[in-house]
């Protein structure tokens, strides 16, 4: 982070300062010691690929809570439906996958009843989806919060991602009276739990902000989302297990960052054992998504004001 | 690059230097679907350098599409400059408009929490204001209410009432003063004075079209035009030097076709002052309407009325042949001139409207709402050094006020 040591007041001629550009600097929000707030920053053009402020980051900490809390608040204020939506939709998809892909289709569940199995699957499926759908609305529906005021813009597809992990808490309990409906109880895997939805956390911002950044930037993406995410269910072991999809092909599920996750999540809910190799390539991934998805974004933030 | 000669002191740890080398360019994007790779570009600022002292109020004055929103959007960081740099000594705070991320669903507590991180200010500070911030808003009774079911007014108080009482160094304000009621709005302007005139130092920059607010609140002042900057300097001045390039949009007059199957329709409508030539429209001159008008069948008497509003579309005068006794042609004509002379129309500063009806004696056929736009300026009629504020009254009367003694009651006063 760099700004001009001298006094940049003075300066020879106007030619001189406009070639001064330097490419590779961002802005700098440089707190200082000493009397007042001492606070100097500094705005210039920047280019290509923009490293992530966390120090700016860290200073607005606060507004990301107020954002996240507006989010939940605003769930569930809206209808008493909202409170239940959470619970339900989850609920609603489990009972029709387990009639048809349990019952009709006879789709294997690894030794456990089909509905605790799927909805196993739905937990980090359904954080993951209504996380994205609804990051990927955040900025377009949000304009006056890009071109009124300035605030770290990724907050704004992050609070959605906070609300949804509230969303999942509930389903959590839901889940624990299918385990007990149907006599199913956990076992030791179950400590790796919060790292597999800090996992999921990791890929649904990635996967999240990217897709906000092209929706402020493609407006049509806002129909593409919801369509991606109907084959990327189909994609990831919601309704089927890890084993259906044959050797040679487990590598591209272990790709997709969600193939490991749901896997994870039954491994460590159901007692069942681990698939390490496809966990690492699931895990890698979303970290990938994750970085690509912060880096896109910030390279794409300095046009959302002009665009949005 | 300009330079203030007044800011010429060195730097402290809290002055704030703004030096800008703004050049943005904004391209014209698709809404929908891809770019379009071949964009004209448009330089919405260029060249643009200035410096602001610490403690200075300066206005940005221009008229519209001369980049003083883009400038506001850069020096608040919303927007990126494409070239050069912006310095900043101090905490920042951009006001271009109130109540941003203000929820329906939400309390008014909540939002005030909301809208004042939104805005920068810790938690710590908001829970200190928070009952100022009541108080001014005066909504202490429904702050558990969903702001949903607040009036209009209502919100705009509260969502004034938070940015209001931020304590930024550096202050960067788009007008948003023209909120709610008169009585708060004189509020309003008393905290923006007290903001900017306060001896906290801050340093303020303030957008407007209103000179009076301009000149009330600024110390100094710079004008953009086109994206450049053109003058810079004293308040006083740099109004002035607005006023005079705006001259040409005074003399307002609009070009206009007949409708289909109209009997009698407008040509041509103007509005101008005999008396302002070559100066803006000001307080006491005497005020012309000329309308041209087409007539098919030919006609001797055509009916013609306007009213005159103000910006906010009160309709304050008015005036229609169609009541009145004038002479009409001596013979059926096909075009004509119709001239209204309204004389000496007792305007306050501002800007305005007018509304023109033409028609026969049946029916009205030709209706312009508020085509003609013109702007009266402040003047010193009296030579007093002194005018009735805005606000005060939609118009001023030349009335005139003689004063006497009271012989009869002075000796009880003890006079």
């Amino acid at each position: 982070m760099t700004f001009p040591a001298e006094n940049p007041v003075v300066d020879p001629s106007p030619t001189t300062t406009a070639e001064r550009v330097d490419p590779q600097s961002h802005q700098t929000s440089v707190p200082q010691a000493g009397g007042g707030s001492g606070h100097v920053s500094v705005i210039r053009a920047r280019r290509g690929w923009i490293a992530v402020d966390w120090a700016e980051l860290w200073e607005h900490r606060e507004l990301l809570g107020f954002l996240v809390q507006r989010d939940i608040k605003v769930r569930y204020k809206q209808t008493v439906l909202g409170v239940a939506w959470a619970v339900l939709q989850p609920v609603f998809a489990m009972l029709i996958f387990t009639l048809i892909f349990g019952r009709f289709a006879k789709i294997p569940s690894e030794d456990v009843p089909y509905a605790v199995f799927v909805y196993a699957g739905l937990l980090p499926w359904t954080f993951f989806s209504t996380s994205v759908t609804q990051a990927a609305q955040s900025l377009i529906s949000q304009e006056a919060l890009l071109t009124k005021i300035y605030l770290p813009r990724l907050f704004v597809p992050a609070a959605p991602v906070g609300g949804a992990l509230v969303d999942l808490s509930i389903s959590f309990g839901v889940f624990a009276v299918l385990m007990v409906w149907y006599q199913q109880v956990p076992g030791w895997g179950i400590v790796f739990l919060p790292l597999l939805v800090l996992m999921t956390v990791v890929a649904a911002l990635g996967v999240g902000l990217m897709l906000a950044a092209l929706t402020v930037s493609y407006r049509d993406f806002r129909f593409v989302v919801p369509f991606m995410m109907q084959v990327w269910m189909y994609a990831s072991p919601v309704i089927y297990p890890v084993k259906l999809v044959p050797e040679e092909y487990r590598w591209v599920l272990a790709l997709n960052p969600l193939g490991g996750i749901i896997d994870g999540f039954r491994a460590a809910l159901l007692d069942r054992p681990f698939d390490l190799p496809t966990l690492g390539v699931s895990a890698a991934s979303s970290v990938g998504v994750f970085l690509l998805g912060m880096f896109y974004f910030r390279k794409m933030e300095r046009r959302f004001a002009d665009i949005a | 690059m300009y330079r203030l000669g007044a800011t010429q002191r060195r730097t402290e740890t809290f002055q704030e230097l703004i030096k800008s080398l703004v050049l943005a360019p904004v391209r014209k994007l698709h809404r929908m679907g891809e770019q379009i790779p071949e964009q004209e570009e448009f330089w919405a600022l260029q060249d643009i350098s200035f410096e602001v002292g610490q403690g200075d109020v300066i206005g940005i004055i221009g008229r519209n599409g001369a980049g003083k929103s883009t400038l506001l959007k850069v020096l608040s960081r919303i927007v990126e400059p494409t070239r050069g740099q912006v310095l900043l000594r101090g905490r920042v705070a951009s006001l271009l408009e109130v109540g941003t991320g203000f929820h329906p669903e939400l309390t008014g507590r909540e939002n005030i929490y909301l809208n004042g991180s939104i805005l920068g200010m810790k938690r710590r500070e908001i829970e200190s204001k928070f009952d100022e911030i009541v108080s001014f808003a005066e909504v202490e009774k429904f702050l558990d209410t969903p702001v949903k079911r607040y009036s209009s007014g209502m919100y705009v108080r509260l969502a004034f009432a938070v940015a209001a009482h931020l304590e930024p160094e550096i202050l960067i304000v788009d007008e948003v003063l023209a909120v709610g009621d008169a009585e708060f709005q004189k509020k309003c302007l008393g905290k923006m004075r007290e903001v900017a005139q306060g001896g906290s130092g801050r340093t303020v920059v303030f957008v407007s079209h209103n000179m009076a607010a301009v000149h009330a609140l600024c110390k100094t002042a710079l004008m953009l035009q086109k994206g450049r900057l053109v003058a810079i300097g004293p308040v006083g001045d740099i109004v002035q030097r607005y006023l005079a390039a705006s001259v040409e949009g005074e003399r307002n007059s609009i070009e206009a076709k007949r409708p289909m199957g109209a009997p009698v329709w407008f040509r041509r409508a103007e509005v101008f002052s005999a008396e302002a030539v070559g100066r803006p429209i000001r307080m006491g001159d005497e005020l012309t309407l000329r309308i041209h008008f087409g007539a098919d069948p030919a006609i001797r008497m055509p009916r013609f009325g306007w009213v005159l509003s103000d910006s906010l579309g009160t309709r304050l005068v008015g005036a229609n042949n169609r009541y009145q006794a004038d002479a009409p042609l001596e013979r059926p004509a096909r075009a004509g001139i119709i001239s209204c002379r309204l004389g000496m129309v007792p305007l306050m500063p501002g800007r305005y409207q007018i509304s023109l009806w033409i028609g026969n004696d049946a029916a009205d056929s030709h209706i312009l709402l508020d085509s003609l736009q013109f702007e009266v300026v402040a003047h010193d009629l009296w030579g007093q050094a002194k005018t009735p504020p805005l606000g005060s009254s939609a118009l001023w009367w030349p009335a005139t006020f003689e004063i006497e003694h009271d012989t009869q009651t002075a000796p009880a006063l003890g006079g």
